[in-house]
């Protein structure tokens, strides 16, 4: 088994102006509670991660600090989790379930490389 | 006297075992023990031979106890001194005679017992050495008992509390409480103990119901006294303590004179025992402060659904979410197969099995009964095939009962 990091991404922007209820955000939670239930129910959920906030900055060298990338970016990342599962190809798979796939975004499925001693050597 | 010396048996071998083996520590803990059965059988001789009780039987035990102890340490002191130096050349701290004190208050019985919680609940033993000797030590059960709680013999019994002693004396295991550093990780592995305790009794197959229910009432009572105290008063423990009330408040409704489960779709619900429900209500209020949401805080959260009959749309959401939770938290096959069965509740039988085909869970008769049920009514002919194979599988024959019947209803 291994791990892998995904990362949910959807158009940034894509809740501006959206009226939030506390009805709301649990019709919008539930699909994902479900969905990561789910993988937990096969122990393939690893960490379930966190989701981020659309607030951030990006700092580059020479002490530049920029107020997040969002403006120049069609996609902002929007949360991840840890996954375990046999490969790559298991991996997607599973990625196939996530709902933020039923609102226009996407997961990144990344192999986390393991700290293997030998091959720090 | 045939019921008052089992009775004080229960309650005051305990008390008196603990306080004596905190003061002589694991390394003399079978001689705590002797001295405490030693002073059952000279009340039955004594009282039995003069035919009269003694106006206090609990002080008259306590005293005879106490002069025991008094006098064992007495003679260990003169080994101590004039012997062991001879042959170890060091000697301990030396003691007059007399100076020996046992403590036999509320409050020092309450103390030992619980730092003899603390000590039994070892990570250094397997944690069935560590229910056997709270079952022993901190509950009075008899060996006979506790092999019968766990379906093995008495040798096999006997053999695990020698060898958990043996190795609680060789880590020089304390009889204390944890330093304040080590409580919380300390705590974790006594809730632990507590809760696998209570499965113990409530998932045994053994078909002796009485004494099942007394092994789930002391894991609860074994609770209370952390709850009691303010040092270990934690949010997780009324959480737990909360969901033991909950489990045990069905304890009559679940099993049928021979000790046979019934399922909870068919357990009648005016068997089930309304004060323990409050109870367990009154215990998860407790258990909602901290930042931390313990697995025992879920599952009381379940268990509490589970007190309402009805089926409702809200009651079988909030378990799947809770389910979900749960598995976050910690996974277990058990888990797993149970938020299947929620899904089948929310989502629909179709959603449930295509989950359940995910779990691959093919090592457990759990599983196929799952599936079993699921196909019922979507696939029957796929239900029968699961639910034999579920039959196959099962390991008591209550359990191939159960499962038959279900497939009885079923037509093809």
């Amino acid at each position: 088994m291994k791990e892998f990091l995904f990362i949910y991404r959807r158009e940034a922007n894509a809740d501006a102006g959206v009226q939030w209820s506390p009805e709301r955000i649990q019709a919008l939670l539930k699909p994902w509670q479900d969905w990561m239930g789910g993988l937990a129910a096969q122990n393939k959920l690893v960490d379930r991660g966190n989701r981020l906030d659309g607030d951030g900055s990006v700092v580059k060298s020479g002490n530049i600090v920029t107020n997040g990338p969002y403006v120049e970016m069609k996609e902002a990342v929007g949360g991840y989790s840890l996954v375990r599962a046999k490969d790559l190809k298991e991996a997607s798979e599973l990625a196939k379930g996530c709902p933020i796939l039923q609102v226009g975004g996407s997961v990144e499925v990344r192999t986390i490389l393991a700290m293997d001693p030998i091959e720090i050597k | 006297m045939s019921e008052l010396l089992p009775n004080l048996f229960r309650t005051e071998y305990r008390k008196i075992v603990s306080v004596l083996g905190k003061k002589f520590g694991f390394e003399q803990l079978e001689v705590a023990e002797d001295i405490v059965s030693d002073t059952f059988l000279v009340a039955a001789s004594t009282w039995g031979l003069k035919g009269k009780i003694p106006a206090n039987p609990t002080a008259w035990l306590y005293n005879v106890a106490k002069n025991k102890a008094v006098n064992y340490l007495e003679h260990q002191q003169v080994f101590d001194k004039k012997i062991a130096p001879e042959l170890k050349q060091e000697s301990r701290e030396s003691k007059v005679p007399g100076e020996f004190e046992i403590d036999l208050s509320p409050q020092n019985i309450n103390d030992s017992q619980l730092q003899m919680m603390f000590a039994v609940c070892n990570p250094s033993i397997p944690v069935e050495a560590q229910i056997g000797l709270s079952l022993r030590i901190l509950c009075g059960f008899g060996i006979d008992e506790i092999a019968d709680a766990f379906l093995a013999d008495k040798d096999t019994i006997n053999k695990r509390l020698f060898r958990a002693k043996q190795k609680l004396r060789e880590e020089n295991v304390e009889i204390a409480l944890p330093v304040t550093a080590e409580l919380e990780g300390r705590l974790q592995t006594v809730l632990r103990t507590i809760y696998l305790f209570f499965n113990e009794g409530y998932y045994s197959e053994s078909q002796n119901v009485t004494l099942r229910k007394d092994v789930c009432f002391e894991a609860i009572r074994l609770c209370y006294m952390l709850v009691e105290n303010s040092t270990t008063n934690k949010p997780d423990v009324n959480a737990l303590l909360s969901l033991m009330c909950f489990h045990a408040s069905r304890f009559d409704a679940r099993l049928d004179e021979n000790g046979e489960q019934i399922l909870y779709e068919e357990q009648d619900t005016t068997r089930w025992d309304t004060d323990l429900v409050r109870r367990g209500e009154y215990f998860l209020n407790l258990s909602a402060t901290g930042n931390k949401l313990s697995k025992y805080h879920v599952e009381a959260a379940i268990a509490y659904w589970h007190t309402n009959k009805a089926d409702t749309a809200e009651k079988w959401e909030s378990i799947l979410s809770l389910y979900n939770e749960l598995l976050m938290i910690e996974y277990s096959p058990v888990a797993a197969l149970n938020r299947t069965y929620a899904v089948s509740k929310v989502h629909g039988k179709k959603s449930a099995i295509e989950e359940a085909k995910k779990l691959e869970l093919t090592d457990t008769h759990f599983y196929f009964a799952l599936l079993g049920e699921l196909y019922t009514g979507v696939d029957n002919t796929l239900a029968i095939e699961n639910f034999e194979k579920a039959r196959s599988m099962a390991k008591t024959d209550s359990e191939k009962k159960t499962i038959k019947k279900k497939m009885d209803k079923l037509d093809v």
